[in-house]
């Protein structure tokens, strides 16, 4: 590994995007993102890439989609209220099956929201976010080292399955400085016979498009790509567990959530209390076959969220509802305090549905 | 730790080279000389972790503590309060000010230049932080300073030595820098005023590498 620097998420991200070979960024500044395109716009021109700044949101994920259609790395980022502007794009990219990333560095909403964290585009990064039915890989680091690596792992993906990728971050993980040691390895070159790269008279055409003229030909697309997401959910679930060996109160949490709770977790058992947290790395797939497992060995589980409770309901579903769930949640832009989520295990040890 | 003490400290430098960290800690360093101390968050870039951030800390020691009334609310604007002026104008207080990082957050300095000019009881100091990916050489990090000058009209007047990894600083990662502080010091033209080092680092660092300011780091949840 490269000698460890210290950087900002934003920008750990940015420089993995482009190690990992993405030379086409398109955003708009919006806070607590903004370093990404800061950084894109000084280091692109350096290196031959382009960094744009579009217009609006909706102007850059449609460059993202001219960029994926021709076959190249391309990304935008944003936060929260301007991930609302790029869906309709990001709905298009997937039905073209076009890869690419979509960086949400989210911040709290409803509606223009307030600029601190969150965690409240859950349910619209794992449904699809845009209209019709699709999913797109979402990947959710707790470090900045996880920045930097799941773009690697994002880009990869992404391209290997002909999937849109969203990297869900939040205002934390966006601004916190921490050490990082930037992945020594080069892009994967993926194939994409697919791509316009132009025909030079050899071949047919290649068409890139999310319109069908017949319904049983849209509804053929639709079952094609279900099935690679059956693939994915099959083969591409990640998460990590903490001292889940023996845990009968099992903590799921991601991002920043994760971090507060690995403390009050480490709390719980230092009262004597059997916790353990799963934290999911990939928010879809969702971590479903770790939490079933779980599910045979714990008494209760607390969904740890900045939002009003939406990861609960993927915690439900993998567990079928056979042990109680609890939530710890602030929002808004408020993070929960280890000693909040103390309480909630304390409270799910004891019996309790509700933390 | 003898120190010259100006009336005036100002700390700029590269982004996220550890300026509101240092500015806190020497508030409280000179606010334990007994003077009276103000400081101001004149951070017009960062929308988190900030010198406000350690208001309650500050206050409790007796220190003013001058920031915008945004700072820290979902008011995403660059502002700065009129109360800021005291620190130029009220010349019986030290003042310690956090400045932005980079030539966009030194603009903030522009308009406390001229008094602060002519009075001509400061320090500028540099906080260098080789760590930092776009200083990682003596050569950028001038960039930088020659950037910042342009952006807020003063001069640099010495170097703080930063160098960290947060949670992962040994006194290698200091001592494993010093070539290029030395180095920065030459071509600068500036003194090393100090080197400064999370407060547990402090002991097991070298006598003969210069005044050594010990800090404690403000804490997170996580």
């Amino acid at each position: 590994m490269a000698e460890k620097i210290l950087m900002k998420g934003n920008e750990a991200l940015a420089e993995a995007a482009i190690m990992a070979g993405c030379r086409h960024y398109f955003g708009y500044p919006i806070t607590p993102q903004t370093e990404v395109a800061a950084y894109m716009a000084k280091r692109m021109p350096r290196i031959g890439g382009t960094f744009l700044q579009a217009e609006s949101e909706i102007a850059a994920i449609n460059m993202v989609i001219g960029a994926a259609a021709a076959g190249k790395r391309s990304m935008t980022s944003s936060s929260s209220p301007g991930i609302s502007l790029k869906s309709e794009g990001i709905s298009y990219m997937a039905g073209c099956d076009l890869p690419g990333l979509i960086v949400n560095v989210q911040r709290g909403g409803p509606g223009l929201g307030g600029i601190q964290p969150s965690q409240s585009d859950y349910f619209q990064a794992t449904r699809g976010g845009g209209h019709g039915d699709y999913h797109l890989l979402v990947l959710a680091p707790n470090s900045v080292q996880e920045m930097a690596d799941l773009v690697f792992k994002g880009f990869d993906m992404s391209e290997k399955y002909r999937i849109p990728c969203m990297l869900l971050a939040d205002g934390t993980m966006g601004q916190m400085m921490e050490p990082v040691a930037l992945p020594e390895r080069s892009a994967e070159t993926i194939d994409k016979p697919w791509a316009l790269t132009g025909t030079e008279g050899k071949r047919k055409p290649n068409i890139i498009n999310s319109l069908a003229l017949a319904p049983h030909e849209l509804e053929e697309w639709n079952l094609e790509r279900f099935k690679r997401y059956d693939i994915i959910r099959e083969t591409e679930q990640m998460s990590e567990s903490y001292l889940m060996d023996d845990a009968e109160i099992c903590v799921v949490a991601f991002g920043i959530a994760a971090r507060v709770s690995q403390n009050a977790v480490d709390t719980a058992r230092a009262m004597g209390i059997k916790a353990g947290m799963i934290r999911p790395i990939t928010l879809w797939p969702f971590p479903e076959k770790a939490l079933k497992t779980a599910a045979d060995q714990c008494k209760a589980f607390v969904s740890v969220e900045l939002n009003m409770g939406q990861m609960i309901e993927d915690v439900k579903l993998s567990i079928e509802c056979c042990k109680p769930v609890s939530l710890c949640c602030r929002t808004g832009g408020m993070i929960p305090t280890p000693d909040e989520v103390v309480a909630a295990i304390v409270k799910a040890n004891e019996g309790g549905k509700q933390a | 730790m003898p120190m010259r003490i100006k009336r005036v400290t100002l700390f700029a430098g590269h982004y996220g080279s550890g300026k509101t960290n240092i500015a806190v800690n020497y508030a409280l360093y000179l606010r334990s000389l007994g003077k009276p101390v103000a400081i101001g968050d004149l951070d017009i870039v960062n929308p988190y972790y900030r010198a406000k951030d350690s208001q309650a800390e500050l206050e409790k020691a007796g220190i003013r503590v001058i920031a915008s009334a945004y700072a820290n609310s979902n008011v995403d604007v660059p502002a700065l309060p009129q109360e800021m002026y005291s620190l130029t104008e009220d010349r019986k207080t030290f003042a310690v000010m956090d400045i932005g990082g980079d030539d966009r957050g030194a603009l903030a300095l522009g308009r406390y230049m001229p008094a602060i000019s002519e009075e001509n009881d400061y320090d500028l100091l540099f906080v260098f932080n080789r760590s930092r990916p776009l200083t990682r050489n003596a050569q950028s990090a001038m960039t930088i300073m020659r950037e910042i000058e342009t952006a807020c009209g003063l001069p640099f007047t010495g170097i703080v030595h930063n160098t960290n990894l947060g949670r992962e600083t040994t006194p290698k990662t200091i001592l494993d820098a010093l070539p290029v502080v030395q180095e920065l010091c030459g071509i600068s033209g500036l003194p090393l005023l100090f080197t400064a080092v999370r407060s547990d680092l402090a002991p097991l660092l070298p006598q003969n590498i210069g005044e050594i300011f010990p800090m404690t780091l403000q804490k997170t949840i996580w």
